[in-house]
């Protein structure tokens, strides 16, 4: 044909895009007889100019010139013809509006047509114009056409109606559009079922408050009969759209999945991806000891399987999603290890994948088996697969216990094939090893030090130097071993020199002797020639504690440390949560949630913890799809790198402290901490650190103290803490009269413990600052000076916010009342109970410790009242496990007093409702690392004798709940 | 959803470039082509995320098909759509090929118009399409108001993808039972993993709405008979090779046409057929698999300059079957320098640019062994690396089921018309095929 040789001259043309000029020159001439080609009388002719006109569009050339020429030819009996005059009109309609409006006419006349298919595609077309003056005309012809006697029509206007309130949401509801989209649901013809279903859950993610999806077991039913019926695209649509309901009660749950699981049958692994996805969320709500619960977790393991069979990107997302599925309930697949057996033939995105789920299922039962093919893989040719095997093997060592030692040994034998990567990448993870199995296989140290000079990443640099340093009094040669490292010093990446200048001194206190020349050099090298605030502020830091108390030094950098988890790269609880609600989705084949990679407001409504603002990743996010899930065990001191992507993060986040951040590397400091298991207290910014400290390099896992942390620790307070201090204490002085409880003061330190000093206190919160108000007595019969006090690192970050403003000396029986400034951007550590302090206070006579807890009210913010509706949606999202039941006997208040006793703690009542002689309120409490606490208090009105509360407290972090509790009684009962 | 869809040629070229929604620009046809066809890395995902833009990408040959998005889609779903895609494409123009995209780009057009609609995936059966989208693009004048909603009511109707009237003179129905079977051994000889994915291919010339039963060895199904009472007529299972009674399937999934609810609360197979070929469902099964062959390797390194290389292959199976097409393919060292091959049985090269010695052999019977062997010369190098021995992989065809399925029946039933269920000509084929059957060394 000619236009097909016409079109391939074009391509030609194509191919030399970039020769813009060469372009222009041609283009004239071109347009010009495409013109008289359109205005020609023949009909085959016309179509053929009109092809051409596609074909130069496709490759991106502009024929907008031609607009008017095209559009004549819409009128037209030939539907192929007029299928390419729309293509042409799609395109361009928005850059020539006013001309646009000649195609009006011919689509409102289309939408009259006897043929069903032509009223369709009117309509179809008509929605993909994106201009205002033709929207309005739109109007009629799509109320027609949502009422049309044929289904294909109604199919249409169905999607079209999602089209027109992208463009123009106001006229959608104005017209009431949406109310006809509803009707549709009960449409006797599935597929329009299931597009009307598609469309309506498009626009309710638009609105994420509105009640436009109003899901009810009569709708439910409606959905789940059209489910049979409709085409593999529409059972997906339907699918996904039934995993945003929320069943009532186990019933209806149950019976929702019943219908369901025959759809794990299809052949399309979409749909059976979906069907997952409803599965794995509704079995929340079925009992565990139920017969059928058991029967569906048997049934979700075989087409699970099954889609390892599909094409490779399929696979891919199946893999990235049973990843996820495996963390909820590694029960489903755990007899399934050898299907994730790698092929030597599968893509490397596959392999990646299939490694990381392997070493998820691995446990006794299977490991040998696991093991085996490890190490098979270690020796196959993909740089990047070879490593991660080799770390595979190691963290089978931290996981099954059992394993460890063979590990250790296909690791040495690993070591001995001398191969560059795969020695460094075994280093590594050796060093965890070590960690995990302190004093067991230190004897391979030897093997380990012969591969020193083959070094060259900084990861295993750091990771050796960090063994030598930890077992320095093994190794006879520690010493020139880490000198030779020092030549270079300045060369290294910062992690190395880090970790050695932690090394050097380790061995300078455990071999002071011999050392004593090294440590200076190391010393003036951190604190003097560089220029990273770290490695300086940490040179400093060794210095001075080993000049001032070389005891305490040895405390402090040989503490012990505590043991690294097994379980390090998994999903923070609550993002993995909201990613099963998001199988199969591009969610979770990010393993990140839609607000994340997903802009404006679309994707926000699904979010599990409606205060929480996109994450900003955007600098990374173009590699995203790449990276496997982390495997590395969590950094405490992340990469420089992550620093930056750390503080951007926090700069984005909403701000979750009332207090300014202190100074920024005190807060990763505590930030970086979290690793361990503490994410899900941590409301806000865990859930981005989990991604970086997962994706960091684990270097470091060895310094026991955080260089960020030690500061604080050490007394040394920065200057800026210093200056935050007299901020606060101004603020202190002020101090607002608020209705806030705050318990008598109770001896915390007694004298007999603390060679006479005697100390007693409380905790208040006063117009949002923290305050711990002491009383120091002298019970001893010399002066005390020199007062200075710590904390250790707690649950919330509670720090000194300021010294320990004793000024004058306290001569002996005096007492003297001080008030201490707390801020809460300290580092942060789980304690036991959760709201135990451990605090220290020193003076000139010795170090004196105790430890006392703070009512939660301490951290309750101010801005801690809830929308209603983000309290209703909240309220529904956290799921029920997460709820707690309190009562609170002999009170003698009515709902309004306890409401107003309540505010005064910070604990807000959004809304109060009275049923059947009860008064419910709802309460929300915000703490000031960002988790919000909800309520529902349940107060006996009619009866004054009956004195009991009910409380139920639902938050993400359920340890919370008995602290909020406690709260609630001490205020309400004093 | 989809925001659009762009085919590029292998030198990044669009070919067809179809944009659903407003938040989807032309520079997104540029991104893919600069930062994964030309990326100077191999991209290492099949989804891309370009500046918040989503990516996936499937490649036919040397064409590229790529979904773009900036929403949080139903991933499985895109590549799903992807492959359907591809499927249509060839069931109207063969060959996905830049020339065949080329000459059909209206064609394709048409087609995406219809099969997406503002990016939601609408019906993509290829017999529904091609009552109504055709290349001549006149048939919408000639077609009566009866044939219009006709076609309508299939395209959104409950059994899309079946027309009605249709009428054979010959009612005649073909079953390929088509299976792969997948090894993976230890040099030792001990099974790390094996599984059979099989394939019920229906090639259905029938007249009219046939509704119709499908029946196999499955071992639920034979069981819960067996419970009944009704105990299978004896003699039944002389038509198998191995002569077992039923066998476990792990898994199958099935056509649309297929009534799932029924099979899950019966686990009857029931339906209404698509006219001509079509996959009527795929099964999986991990218990009890005929290994066809087994590959015993021997490898010994002589020095640093030489291999000895020793593979025995053995056939298990009746000795009344034939396997066919045996290729043995064992892998060479990079190094390699020259080879000396000799085998008992068939042709063997060694081909170097493969890396590896190929063994063919166009027949073997059951119960039979042969064997090859090789010494390769290897160059000296400085490479520390020991050579990876990739595992040595097979090829061949059989004519039987590995996994032991045999079909019991194919009941076919039309109220309307004029023919039973015996009129009905009905062949059976059974073709076992190697997947990735490897046998490390």
């Amino acid at each position: 044909m000619e236009w097909a040789s016409q079109l391939c001259e074009n391509r030609g043309l194509g191919s030399k895009m970039t020769d813009s000029k060469y372009f222009t020159t041609t283009k004239k001439g071109e347009i010009f007889e495409l013109k008289a080609e359109l205005n020609s009388d023949k009909k085959e002719k016309k179509k053929e100019a009109v092809k051409k006109v596609i074909a130069s569009m496709t490759v991106g050339k502009d024929v907008s010139a031609l607009f008017p020429d095209v559009v004549n030819c819409m009128q037209t009996d030939n539907l192929e013809l007029k299928k390419l005059v729309y293509l042409y009109l799609m395109n361009y309609a928005k850059s020539q509006p006013d001309m646009a409006i000649m195609a009006v006419n011919t689509f409102v006349k289309d939408c009259e047509d006897p043929n069903p298919l032509i009223r369709a595609l009117a309509v179809r077309t008509m929605g993909c114009i994106r201009v205002d003056k033709i929207t309005e005309y739109l109007c009629e012809p799509l109320r027609k056409c949502l009422k049309d006697e044929d289904p294909y029509v109604r199919k249409t206007a169905a999607v079209c109606v999602a089209k027109l309130h992208d463009i123009n949401a106001q006229l959608v509801e104005d017209q009431g559009f949406l109310d006809t989209l509803k009707d549709l649901i009960s449409d006797s013809n599935p597929m329009v079922v299931a597009n009307a279903v598609a469309a309506l859950s498009e626009i309710a993610e638009s609105h994420p408050n509105s009640n436009l999806l109003d899901l009810n077991p009569q709708t439910i039913n409606k959905l789940l009969t059209a489910l049979n019926e409709c085409t593999e695209w529409g059972q997906i649509f339907i699918l996904d759209c039934l995993a945003n309901y929320m069943p009532r009660d186990d019933r209806e749950s149950q019976s929702i999945c019943e219908r369901v699981t025959p759809r794990l049958s299809h052949a399309n692994s979409a749909v059976v991806l979906s069907a997952v996805k409803v599965l794995m969320k509704f079995m929340e709500m079925l009992p565990k000891d139920l017969d059928y619960y058991g029967t569906l977790l048997k049934k979700l393991a075989p087409p699970l399987v099954t889609l390892l069979s599909a094409e490779p990107e399929l696979q891919y997302v199946a893999l990235r999603n049973i990843n996820l599925i495996v963390q909820k309930r590694p029960e489903i697949l755990k007899h399934e290890m050898k299907v994730f057996f790698v092929k030597y033939n599968d893509p490397i995105y596959v392999k990646l994948e299939k490694l990381d789920i392997m070493i998820r299922l691995a446990s006794q039962a299977n490991i040998a088996q696991v093991l085996a093919e490890l190490k098979e893989y270690a020796t196959e040719v993909d740089v990047d697969f070879v490593r991660k095997a080799v770390r595979a093997i190691g963290r089978c060592a931290i996981k099954v216990e059992q394993s460890a030692e063979r590990c250790v040994s296909t690791l040495l034998d690993l070591i001995q094939t001398k191969v560059n990567y795969v020695v460094q990448e075994a280093i590594v993870v050796i060093k965890d090893i070590f960690r995990k199995y302190p004093n067991k296989y230190e004897s391979v140290i030897a093997t380990l030090c012969e591969n020193l000079d083959s070094l060259d990443e900084p990861e295993a640099r750091a990771a050796m130097i960090w063994i030598v340093g930890e077992y320095a009094e093994r190794i006879d040669n520690a010493d020139e071993l880490l000198e030779s490292f020092l030549e270079g010093f300045h060369d290294e990446s910062t992690q190395v020199q880090l970790q050695l200048l932690t090394a050097i001194v380790k061995l300078f206190l455990k071999k002071p002797t011999e050392t004593q020349e090294l440590v200076q050099q190391v010393l003036s090298l951190a604190t003097q020639d560089s220029d990273n605030p770290d490695l300086r502020d940490r040179g400093y830091i060794y210095w001075r504690l080993l000049s001032t108390d070389p005891v305490a030094a040895k405390e402090v950098v040989l503490a012990e440390k505590p043991l690294i988890s097994e379980e390090t790269d998994l999903i923070e609880p609550t993002l993995l949560e909201e990613l099963i609600c998001h199988i199969g989705t591009l969610a979770s084949v990010y393993h990140k949630p839609p607000s994340a990679f997903v802009e404006g407001s679309r994707g926000v409504q699904h979010k599990r913890i409606p205060a929480r603002a996109g994450s900003g990743e955007s600098a990374e996010s173009s590699d995203v799809g790449q990276s496997g899930p982390s495997e590395a065990p969590p950094a405490v001191i992340p990469s420089q790198g992550d620093l930056l992507g750390d503080l951007l993060n926090l700069d984005l986040a909403p701000p979750t402290a009332t207090v300014p951040s202190v100074q920024p590397s005190m807060q990763m400091g505590a930030m970086d901490l979290l690793g361990g298991g503490l994410d899900s207290l941590m409301g806000d910014e865990s859930d981005t650190l989990g991604g970086d400290i997962g994706g960091s390099p684990s270097m470091g896992a060895g310094l026991g103290v955080a260089p960020a942390a030690m500061p604080t620790a050490l007394g040394i307070a920065p200057a800026v803490g210093g200056g935050l201090g007299d901020l606060f204490d101004l603020g202190g002085g002020v101090g607002m009269p608020t209705g806030s409880y705050v318990a008598p003061k109770t001896v915390w330190l007694p004298a007999m413990k603390a060679k006479g000093l005697e100390i007693s206190g409380t905790f208040a919160r006063r117009g949002g600052i923290i305050q711990m108000d002491l009383t120091l007595t002298n019970k001893a019969m010399s002066v005390m000076t020199d007062f200075a006090i710590q904390f250790n690192r707690n649950s919330f970050g509670l720090a000194p916010a300021g010294p320990l403003q004793v000024l004058t000396p306290l001569s002996p029986n005096q007492t003297i009342d001080v008030s201490l400034p707390l801020s809460t951007s300290g580092p942060v550590m789980k304690m036991e109970p959760l709201n135990n302090l451990q605090v220290a206070v020193k003076n000139n006579i010795d170090v004196f410790y105790f430890s006392c807890q703070y009512p939660l009210s301490l951290i309750f913010v101010e801005d801690g009242k809830m929308e209603r509706q983000v309290f209703l949606a909240t309220w529904k999202d956290i799921p029920n496990d997460n709820e707690a039941q309190f009562q609170i006997k002999d009170i003698h208040l009515n709902s309004d007093a306890a409401s107003n006793k309540l505010q005064g703690s910070n604990i807000f009542t959004i809304a109060k409702r009275t049923v059947e002689g009860q008064d419910m309120l709802y309460q929300s409490v915000k703490l000031t690392n960002g988790i919000w606490v909800l309520a529902e208090m349940r107060i006996q009105t009619g009866n004054p004798n009956y004195t009991e509360m009910e409380l139920s407290i639902k938050c993400r972090a359920p340890e919370v709940c008995q602290f909020v509790f406690l709260c609630y009684e001490l205020v309400l009962k004093n | 959803m989809i925001g659009g869809l762009f085919i590029y040629n292998h030198k990044g070229e669009v070919l067809i470039s179809r944009v659903y929604r407003d938040d989807i620009g032309r520079n997104a046809v540029d991104a893919f082509r600069v930062n994964v066809i030309h990326a100077r890395q191999q991209v290492r995902s099949p989804v891309t995320n370009i500046a918040r833009t989503s990516f996936f990408h499937v490649k036919r040959s040397n064409i590229w098909l790529a979904a773009v998005t900036k929403q949080n889609v139903n991933a499985a779903m895109v590549f799903e759509f992807l492959y359907k895609m591809c499927d249509v494409m060839t069931a109207y123009f063969g060959k996905i090929s830049e020339e065949n995209i080329k000459n059909n780009f209206v064609l394709i057009y048409e087609l995406l118009d219809e099969i997406l609609d503002f990016g939601y995936p609408q019906n993509s059966e290829t017999g529904a399409l091609k009552t109504f989208i055709t290349q001549q693009g006149i048939k919408g004048q000639h077609q009566t108001k009866e044939e219009q909603s006709q076609i309508t009511s299939q395209v959104t109707g409950q059994i899309g993808w079946r027309r009605e009237g249709i009428k054979y003179r010959r009612n005649e129905l073909f079953l390929d039972v088509l299976e792969s079977v997948n090894l993976l051994m230890s040099p030792q000889g001990q099974v790390l993993s094996a599984h059979v994915s099989g394939r019920v291919v229906m090639k259905s010339y029938l007249s009219g709405m046939p509704e119709c039963k499908f029946g196999m060895n499955d071992k639920i199904v034979i069981d819960k008979q067996g419970k009944g009472g009704t105990t299978d007529e004896p003699g039944k299972s002389e038509l198998g090779g191995s002569g077992k009674q039923s066998i476990a399937i792990d898994d199958c999934t099935f056509h649309q046409c297929v009534r799932l609810s029924k099979f899950d609360s019966e686990r009857s197979i029931s339906f209404i057929p698509p006219d001509g070929e079509y996959e009527l469902m795929r099964y999986r099964t991990t218990k009890d698999i005929i290994l066809p062959f087994r590959v015993i390797p021997l490898v010994r390194e002589v020095g640093r300059t030489k291999l000895e290389v020793k593979v025995v292959i053995k056939s298990n199976f009746k000795p009344s079957l034939l396997a066919q097409k045996i290729e043995v393919r064992i892998p060479t060292p990079l190094n390699t320098s020259g080879v000396q091959v000799i085998c008992m049985k068939g042709k063997a090269k060694y081909k170097a640019s493969e890396n590896a010695i190929v063994w063919k052999i166009k027949r073997m019977a059951g119960m039979k062994e042969s064997q090859i062997s090789a010494e390769i010369e290897l160059l000296p190098t400085n490479d520390k690396k020991k050579w990876a021995r990739p595992p040595i992989s097979m090829k061949f065809q059989v004519p039987f089921a590995p996994s032991g399925l045999k079909v019991r029946y194919l009941k076919v039933f039309e109220s309307k018309l004029n023919y039973s269920d015996h009129d009905v000509i009905k062949w059976v084929r059974y073709i076992g095929r190697s997947g990735i059957y490897e046998t490390r060394c």
